[in-house]
C-alpha cells in the first residue's frame, strides 16, 4: 500500500553527508520503550486487586497467575527475535520498528481490554503474546543498523541502544505508579486506563524512532572527521560475512550462546531476588526501604554497565571483555558469602553493583562480538537467534536462585546463609563461560558468504 | 544532501538527543532518589 511506502528500506537510505549521530536516538526511542517490560511487576499487586480494588476479592487473579504475563512476554521476545531476524534484514529497520510499535502499543490496548473485562486470556494474549512479539522485533531492529553506521565503534553504538532497554524500566516504573494514582477511583485500580495511556505513549515514542531511523548507503564508510586515526581504520575493516543459516552451524555461535546464557543466568536470578536477598542476608540491618534502594542501585549499575563495558570492548576487544566478565564475576560471586557473613554491607553492595554492570555489559557487548565473528551482513538475524539464550537463562536463573534457597532452608540452613550455595553455583557457571570464551576462534573460511552481500 | 538540509542537521541532531535524554534523565533521577534509602 502507498501509505506504507515510507517504511520501505529504500526510503530509509541516508543521503551523502548524513550525520550518523542522528541514528542512535532512533534506536534509543525503541529500546527505552520496550525496556518497560522489566517494570511490569509494578502492576502485580493492583492486578491482583482488580475486582476487589482495596483488597483481593473472590475471582481476583492470584500473583502466581499474573506472573505468567511477564514470563510469556519474555518467551515471545526470544521466539520472535529468532523468527523475525531474517525478515528484518530483508525489509530494513523502519518497517521492523513500525511493526514493533504496533505490536507493543497494541499489546497494551488488548491487555487493557483484558483487565477491563477481567478476562485473563485476553491480558495474556495482549501484553504477553502481542507485546512480547513487539519486544523481540523491537530489540533486534536497530542493532545491525547501528553496527553498519559505527563499524569503528560497534560496541559503543549497540551499547547505547541496549542501555536504553536497561533504562526503560527506570522510566516505566515511576511513570506507571503515577498513572495508576491518577486513574485510581473507589471502583477501579486504574490499571486498565494506565495500560491505554502507556500504549499510546509508547506507540508515539517508538514512532519517533520509526521516522528518524536511517541506514547507510551501500559502501558507506565513516569519514576521517568521525573516526580517529589509523588504529580506528584497522577496526573498520569488516570481517568475512557469514549468512545466518551458516552461522548457526558454527561452533562459534554455540560458544557465544553458552556464554550469553551463563552470563545472563548469573545476573537475572539475583536481579529478581535482590530485595529479599539483602534483607535476609543482613537481618535487622537492611529495612524494606533500603532494600528497594539496593534494587534501584542495581538497575543503575545494569544500565551504566551496558554502555561502559560495550564501549570498553571497542578498545580491549570482545574476547578480553568477556574474559573479564567471567573471571571477575567468579571472584565476586565466590567472595559474596564471606562478605555477607562478615556483615560488610558496603562491600556487599559494591560486589553486586559490579556483577550487575557485567550482566548488562554482556547483553550490550554480544552484538559487537557477533559482528566480529560473522560480519555485518546478517548480524541482526544472527543476534535474534542468539537471544534464545536469554529466554533459556530467564527460566534457569530464577529457578536456580529460588530452588537452591528453598532446598537449603528446608535442610535447616539459616536464611542468612541460604544463598551461599547459590553463589558458589553461579561462580561455577561463570568458570564454564570463561572456558567457552577461551575456546573462541575465527570462523572457518568454509562458512563465509561467497556472493555479494545484499 | 542539499545545502538547506545540511544546515538543519545540527538542529535535528540536538532535537533527537533531547527527545530521548529527557525521559532517560528523569528515570535515572527517580532511581537515584530511590537508591538514597540504602545509604540512610
Amino acid at each position: 500500500m502507498m501509505m506504507f511506502a515510507f517504511l520501505d528500506r529504500g526510503r530509509t537510505i541516508a543521503p551523502l553527508g548524513y550525520d550518523r549521530w542522528r541514528v542512535p536516538p532512533a534506536a534509543l526511542a525503541v529500546h527505552l520503550s520496550i525496556g518497560q517490560v522489566y517494570a511490569f511487576s509494578v502492576f502485580n499487586i493492583p492486578l491482583s486487586h482488580a475486582l476487589g480494588v482495596a483488597t483481593p476479592a473472590a475471582g481476583d487473579w492470584s500473583l502466581s497467575t499474573i506472573g505468567w504475563v511477564f514470563s510469556v512476554a519474555i518467551v515471545f521476545l526470544g521466539v520472535s527475535a529468532a523468527l523475525f531476524g531474517s525478515w528484518l534484514e530483508r525489509v530494513g529497520p523502519r518497517r521492523a520498528m513500525f511493526t514493533a510499535a504496533l505490536c507493543f502499543g497494541g499489546g497494551f490496548f488488548v491487555g487493557a481490554a483484558g483487565i477491563a473485562l477481567h478476562q485473563f486470556w485476553l491480558l495474556l494474549l495482549g501484553y504477553g503474546v502481542l507485546g512480547g512479539i513487539g519486544l523481540g522485533i523491537g530489540y533486534i531492529s536497530p542493532v545491525s543498523t547501528l553496527i553498519k553506521w559505527f563499524p569503528d565503534r560497534p560496541g559503543m553504538a549497540t551499547g547505547l541502544a541496549i542501555m536504553g532497554f536497561g533504562g526503560g524500566a527506570m522510566i516505566a516504573s515511576p511513570l506507571s505508579v503515577r498513572l495508576m494514582e491518577h486513574f485510581r477511583t473507589p471502583t477501579s485500580t486504574g490499571v486498565a486506563e494506565s495500560f491505554i495511556a502507556l500504549g499510546a505513549i509508547y506507540f508515539v515514542f517508538m514512532m519517533f524512532g520509526v521516522v528518524t531511523v536511517r541506514v547507510p548507503a551501500p559502501g558507506w564508510t565513516p569519514t576521517r572527521h568521525s573516526t580517529s586515526g589509523a588504529a580506528t581504520a584497522a577496526r573498520v575493516a569488516a570481517p568475512n560475512d557469514v549468512a545466518v543459516g551458516q552461522a548457526v552451524r558454527t561452533p562459534q555461535f554455540w560458544l557465544l550462546w553458552i556464554m550469553l546464557c551463563l552470563n545472563v543466568t548469573a545476573g537475572i536470578g539475583v536481579l529478581g531476588q535482590a530485595s529479599a536477598m539483602i534483607q535476609e542476608m543482613f537481618p535487622g540491618v537492611i529495612s524494606v526501604g533500603a532494600a528497594a534502594g539496593f534494587v534501584g542501585l542495581l538497575s543503575l549499575a545494569n544500565m551504566g554497565g551496558r554502555f561502559a563495558w560495550s564501549s570498553l570492548s571497542d578498545v580491549i576487544g570482545r574476547r578480553a571483555t568477556y574474559a573479564t566478565f567471567f573471571a571477575l564475576g567468579t571472584v565476586l560471586y565466590a567472595a559474596v558469602p564471606s562478605i555477607g557473613r562478615a556483615g560488610n554491607v558496603a562491600l556487599f553492595v559494591l560486589c553486586y553493583a559490579v556483577i550487575l554492570s557485567m550482566y548488562g555489559g554482556g547483553f550490550a557487548t554480544i552484538p559487537a562480538y557477533l559482528r566480529d565473528m560473522f560480519g555485518t551482513m546478517q548480524v541482526g538475524a544472527i543476534h535474534g537467534r542468539l537471544l534464545t539464550a536469554w529466554s533459556t537463562a530467564g527460566v534457569l536463573g530464577p529457578v536456580l536462585v529460588n530452588y537452591l534457597r528453598e532446598y537449603r532452608i528446608a535442610h535447616g540452613v539459616a536464611k542468612a546463609d541460604a544463598y551461599s550455595l547459590t553463589m558458589y553455583v553461579m561462580a561455577g557457571l561463570l568458570v564454564v563461560g570463561f572456558v567457552a570464551n577461551l575456546r573462541m576462534r575465527p570462523v572457518d573460511a568454509r562458512f563465509h558468504h561467497q556472493g555479494v552481500a545484499p | 544532501m542539499s545545502e538547506r538540509n545540511a544546515a538543519g542537521q545540527p538542529i535535528a541532531l540536538a532535537l533527537g538527543w533531547v527527545i530521548v535524554l529527557i525521559p532517560t534523565a528523569w528515570g535515572v533521577w527517580q532511581t537515584i532518589v530511590k537508591s538514597l534509602a540504602l545509604f540512610r
